[in-house]
């Protein structure tokens, strides 16, 4: 029987079987999703640690691999996203005042953010793998500022930029796919004054990533400027 | 009400074909696929244990060769530690207990409760792939800079199955919290939660927050593979140390990750059969959440001779002994219990007074590896590893054990055979301790643990340490024998058969899908047992919904 | 000796007996609180039993035995802690004067070499009743050195020094085991420490021996590769001298300083831009192609460079009766043997 009862979709009222009602419903997504951010802080939390260590140990590396990172490029990702992330707010606004269009618009305005991001990402990645400053055989970097630096150190700080902001794009495009979920039941009319718990977990979801990035940005791009 | 609840078709039968239960959503029914799961990867890690023991009666590499040796206790510690000390009772007993304990009709998030199930099944095969036909040999500690480096690359692989795994628990610890924090029953107050909930709350908070520490260290030490970036890699101007710490960061939470659940599951039994309510029960409860928290500070104590500073080790030494003291609370409440209780000495009444004696030794041990002192001499031998055993084998699996036995007539509607059930308790816990006990002498003697030959003064404790093992493999068979036949053969359970308190035993054995006709109301306090009144005989204890000491609302 | 059965391990250094007294000590405690238990939930388990004929009325409830089975237990893991620290401080603490071995481990074997020279595999001979300090590192993975008699153990890790000391104080043949799972032949990787009394030992020691003592081949490999054309003996190299640097504080360039032990100066060999000297450029290249040997040459070379003057005395001649004076600046995470006062 429990396998024929589909929680939560698409009955009226969205409220799955086992709640008692949707304030209920509500709070053990809230829980729920705040232990998922705990969880994600942790996740990069020891990546930060890590960063953190070797930093302390190769502070000059840290220096010259962040002089190679193209900080324009960094700042206008970061004021995209936290434009994105203004977004997500208004489309939560929107949706808790029953403004079906608007949240359509703010979610799809989100997205396009979002995907902005990723791409403006992928060219700095393109960038680095066309100058071999791609961690592995061959590791290179030319041009250095300070000549005296070692490579490996440097290759230890690209190791971290990429598993880091890659960990972080890979957030971004899981995000994006959600959004655009949403995007087309809102289209259809899921959400609605009454039930917008959705839009309101994957703002916090996209707040959380936009502050990873927060952090990643100055520590990665911004050492020594 | 009863003849609703007569009508309706308990959740094993609403439904015969296979993908009711591939698609299941019911806690219930994923509590099922779990433990047939969990039970297939127990098996697998016990085999590598005999064989691995066996290898051990001679001091020579006769039986097998080294590498296969070392493939033998990776397999067994990788099994064990990953795919079933830590899912047993959480995704087993918790899943198939938490909701009905607190009165609900299931977990907060159903479908990810599946979804964990599925993720717990790929780690699962990744990694006995892995370990199978890769051959992984680094030991369930993966070890840097020997698994970034040196070890088989097939390190990789194993690495993904338990960054998959970390996953399921996190699934499961996130649908824990949240149901317990909102979908209790009216009247079922926080101290009016069984002290399973409470050990599966503080469970719960280490998943969340140690869980994803040991998936990102296993990632990079996956990335440092593939890309040769030195993180770990000293050669590189990597550090291997940091590599003990991330890991230790969470290990050594997961092994509080292990015992709590299965102090949970003791509570329970203890009170059920003494007839009386926990002993300190307020301390209980919150020595569970001060162990999940000072679990967190003590990953440095596994370091004392690995190079980090002697200071540091003198934190960590401290912090360490603070673990003790709500351990020991923990020890003197529930033998409290006892006193002046009805005692019925059933099967897992037998495994729950087994887990204090061999909890007590395993705790106690636990000490001498905190002393600074004593741990140089003792680190990496088999003092440690007799120590860990008589904690998540006499501890953890005796719990998980009991626990099986005492929930059974509630999972399955029928009852184990009480006679075979005490005598494979008694098999096991005999077989225990001759397994680890000669090992204490072992570890301090010097034997070092990883080693598949040794000196020759060292056989007489490995033959007596090979032989328990084998008792104890025969008192895990028996279990896994009578419980399946008593699936066909074995009496109807009653609602209650134990008479027990506690909302899950309100309603049918087994449940119906939703658990509940009606929404429960409690209005009691928690094991409201009256010491005065013994258990009744079997035959006498009919229970019905109606009687008990919970009211439903009309 | 060697093979005989036995439930208790021989112990035959100064630091056993203090650990033995410790371990018995938990031992007790150990015995009296198991006995305790499992007497307690036996004879509760039998007279409580179900239907019996005990007084079951009024169960105690009190605050009070909480407090004391509290406080019990922390106020005897607080001993615990305080004495398995005080040994352990004694564990950790070189003395001074130890004669000291550099110990290589590598997949799966023991190298070890004597101040004279005098090289052995996967056995030690040292001289019963004299401090020895062991410097060790690791060519390949993590291992350990640990010999139970002493009771003592210290991971032998790789790109770092780690150091153990034992003083022994009977003679025989003890095991040596590494004691962290290193890969396929771990439990191959043991060997034996001889203790001799000290004059056999000095024999022994004098018997031949083709190598140089590693401070004079580390001084040979210094004239080879050149070294000296940067690090001249006095200012106005472009690197900076070395002489007397051993064990001293370095200031470092963008402040700051660093104590140069062995793992400062092989650090400075192998990734010379890591911690570079206050005044001077970042000019040294690297050096890849040394063995592990070879920069554990190089550091015992610099090490024996003393006073100025002095300095390319080496301890060439440094025999086992004249332990080297102060020559064991402490690993950089053992505590020095000097901080030891603020304890």
């Amino acid at each position: 029987m429990s396998a024929t009862v589909e929680h939560a979709d698409s009955s009226a009222g969205f409220l799955a079987h086992h709640f008692d009602d949707r304030a209920q419903q509500r709070q053990a997504a809230v829980i729920g999703m705040w232990a998922f951010l705990a969880t994600e802080v942790l996740f990069f939390g020891g990546l930060f640690a890590g960063y953190s260590v070797y930093r302390f140990l190769y502070p000059e590396a840290w220096v010259e691999g962040s002089k190679h990172l193209d900080h324009v490029l960094g700042t206008i990702n970061t004021a995209v996203l936290l434009t994105s992330s203004f977004t997500v707010v208004l489309a939560v606004r929107a949706v808790k005042r029953g403004e079906k269009d608007h949240l359509v618009r703010y979610l799809l305005t989100t997205i396009a953010l979002a995907s902005l991001f990723v791409v403006v990402k992928t060219y700095e990645y393109w960038v680095k793998f066309s100058h071999g400053t791609v961690p592995g055989a061959g590791f290179e970097l030319h041009d250095l500022y300070d000549p005296s630096v070692s490579l490996n150190q440097v290759e230890l700080f690209y190791g971290f930029y990429f598993v880091m902001t890659g960990l972080h794009a890979f957030h971004m495009v899981v995000g994006i796919v959600i959004f655009a979920v949403y995007t087309r039941l809102a289209q259809l009319g899921r959400y609605d004054e009454n039930y917008h718990t959705p839009i309101e977990m994957i703002g916090l979801y996209w707040h959380l990533v936009d502050l990873i990035w927060v952090f990643l940005f100055p520590l990665l791009y911004l050492i020594d400027r | 009400m009863i003849d609703v609840a007569r009508k309706e078709r308990n959740y094993v039968d609403a439904d015969y074909s296979v993908w009711s239960w591939f698609l299941t959503t019911d806690h219930k029914r994923v509590a099922i696929l779990y433990l047939i799961s969990i039970t297939v990867f127990f098996m697998l890690g016990g085999a590598a244990a005999v064989l691995f023991r066996l290898e051990l009666m001679t001091p020579q590499p006769d039986f097998v060769i080294p590498e296969t040796y070392n493939k033998l206790f990776t397999l067994h510690g990788i099994l064990m530690v990953f795919f079933y000390l830590i899912p047993s009772i959480p995704a087993v007993l918790g899943n198939f207990l938490l909701p009905l304990m607190i009165g609900a009709k299931d977990v907060a998030f159903p479908k990810l409760n599946l979804a964990s199930w599925y993720v717990y099944m790929v780690g699962g095969v990744l990694t006995v792939a892995a370990i199978v036909f890769g051959g992984v040999d680094t030991g369930w500690t993966f070890y840097t800079p020997y698994s970034s480096t040196y070890g088989n690359s097939a390190v990789l692989l194993a690495g993904l199955g338990v960054f998959v795994v970390g996953f399921s628990s996190i699934l499961t610890g996130i649908n824990f919290l949240a149901t317990i924090h909102t979908m209790r029953a009216p009247g079922l107050t926080w101290f009016r939660l069984p002290l399973f909930v409470w050990a599966h709350y503080a469970t719960s908070l280490i998943i969340i927050l140690g869980t994803p520490v040991v998936s990102i260290t296993v990632l990079l030490v996956a990335v440092e593979r593939l890309f040769g970036v030195g993180i770990f890699d000293p050669t590189l101007g990597g550090d291997p140390l940091l590599f003990q710490h991330l890991f230790w960061f969470y290990s050594h939470p997961a092994v509080y990750i292990m015992i709590l659940p299965s102090m949970g599951v003791i509570s329970e039994i203890i009170a059920c059969f003494a007839r009386k309510k926990v002993f300190g029960y307020h301390f209980i409860a919150f020595s569970s959440l001060a162990i999940a928290l000072l679990g967190f500070l003590v990953w440095g104590h596994h370091m004392y001779v690995s190079g980090q500073s002697m200071y540091a080790g003198f934190v960590f030494s401290f912090l360490t002994m603070l673990v003790g003291v709500p351990s020991a609370i923990k020890v003197f409440n529930w033998t409290a219990t006892l006193y002046k209780g009805q005692v019925s000495w059933t099967t897992p009444m037998m495994y729950a007074l087994g887990f204090i004696g061999l909890f007590t030794i395993g705790g106690l041990t636990g000490l001498f590896l905190a002393t600074l002192g004593i741990d140089v001499h003792v680190h990496d031998t088999y003092f440690v590893v007799a120590h860990f055993h008589y904690i998540m084998v006499g501890g953890a699996s005796m719990g998980y054990l009991g626990g099986l036995h005492f929930w059974w007539p509630k999972m399955t509607g029928k009852m184990y055979p009480e006679t075979w059930g005490r005598f494979s308790a008694i098999v096991v816990f005999v077989g225990f301790n001759l397994t680890f006990f000669p090992q204490f002498l072992l570890g301090y003697m010097g034997m070092p643990r990883r080693y598949h030959m040794y000196p020759e003064e060292f056989q007489v404790l490995n033959v007596m340490s090979t032989a328990g093992a084998s008792i104890m493999g025969v008192g895990y068979l028996l279990p896994l024998g009578y419980l399946l036949w008593s699936l066909w053969y074995g009496k109807n359970a009653t609602s209650n058969p134990w008479d027990a308190r506690g909302l899950e035993w309100t309603i049918e054995s087994p449940p119906t899908p939703h658990n509940f006709h009606e929404k429960p109301v409690v209005t009691t306090e928690v094991y409201d047992y009256d010491p005065e009144q013994p258990l009744p005989p079997p035959s006498e204890r009919v229970v019905s919904p109606a009687e008990s000491e919970t009211e439903t609302v009309q | 000796m060697l093979g005989e059965f036995r439930l208790w391990p021989r112990a035959a250094s100064t630091v056993a007996e203090k650990v033995d007294t410790l371990y018995l000590f938990e031992v007790a405690v150990t015995v009296f609180f198991t006995i305790l238990i499992c007497a307690l939930v036996i004879g509760m388990g039998v007279i409580y039993r179900k239907g019996s004929r005990a007084a079951r009325a009024n169960p105690p409830t009190s605050k009070w035995l909480e407090a004391i089975w509290a406080t019990v237990p922390l106020v005897l893991v607080m001993v615990m802690f305080a004495w398995g620290a005080a040994v352990f401080y004694e564990i950790k603490t070189v003395p001074d004067g130890a004669m000291k071995i550099d110990v290589v481990g590598k997949q799966w074997m023991w190298k070890l070499q004597h101040a004279n020279g005098k090289r052995e595999i996967n056995e030690l001979h040292v001289p019963v009743g004299r401090p020895v300090v062991l410097r060790m590192i690791s060519d390949d993975v993590i291992h350990d050195f640990y010999v139970p008699a002493f009771r003592v153990k210290q991971d032998v890790v790789p790109g770092r020094y780690s150091q153990l000391w034992f003083e022994a104080t009977e003679p025989g043949t003890y095991h040596l085991f590494c004691a962290e799972y290193c890969g396929t032949e771990h439990a191959q990787m043991i060997g034996k420490v001889v203790v001799m009394e000290e004059r056999a030992f000095a024999e022994w020691l004098s018997g031949t021996s083709s190598d140089d003592p590693p401070a004079v081949a580390g001084e040979k490999l210094f004239e080879r590769m050149r070294c000296g054309t940067c690090h001249k003996q006095g200012p106005g190299g472009r690197g900076p001298s070395l002489v007397g640097i051993a064990g001293k504080p370095v200031p470092l360039k963008g402040g700051g300083s660093v104590l140069a032990d062995a793992n400062y100066i092989r650090e400075s060999i192998v990734r010379p831009q890591a911690r570079i000297v206050a005044g001077y450029q970042p000019l040294m290249p690297a050096y890849p192609q040394l063995t592990t040997e070879e920069l554990n040459q190089l550091v015992a070379y610099i090490e024996s460079l003393g006073a100025p003057g002095d300095g390319d005395a080496g301890r060439s001649d440094t025999g086992p009766s004249t332990p080297v004076e102060d020559a064991t600046p402490p690993d950089e995470n053992e505590a020095p043997s000097t901080e030891g006062e603020n304890e």
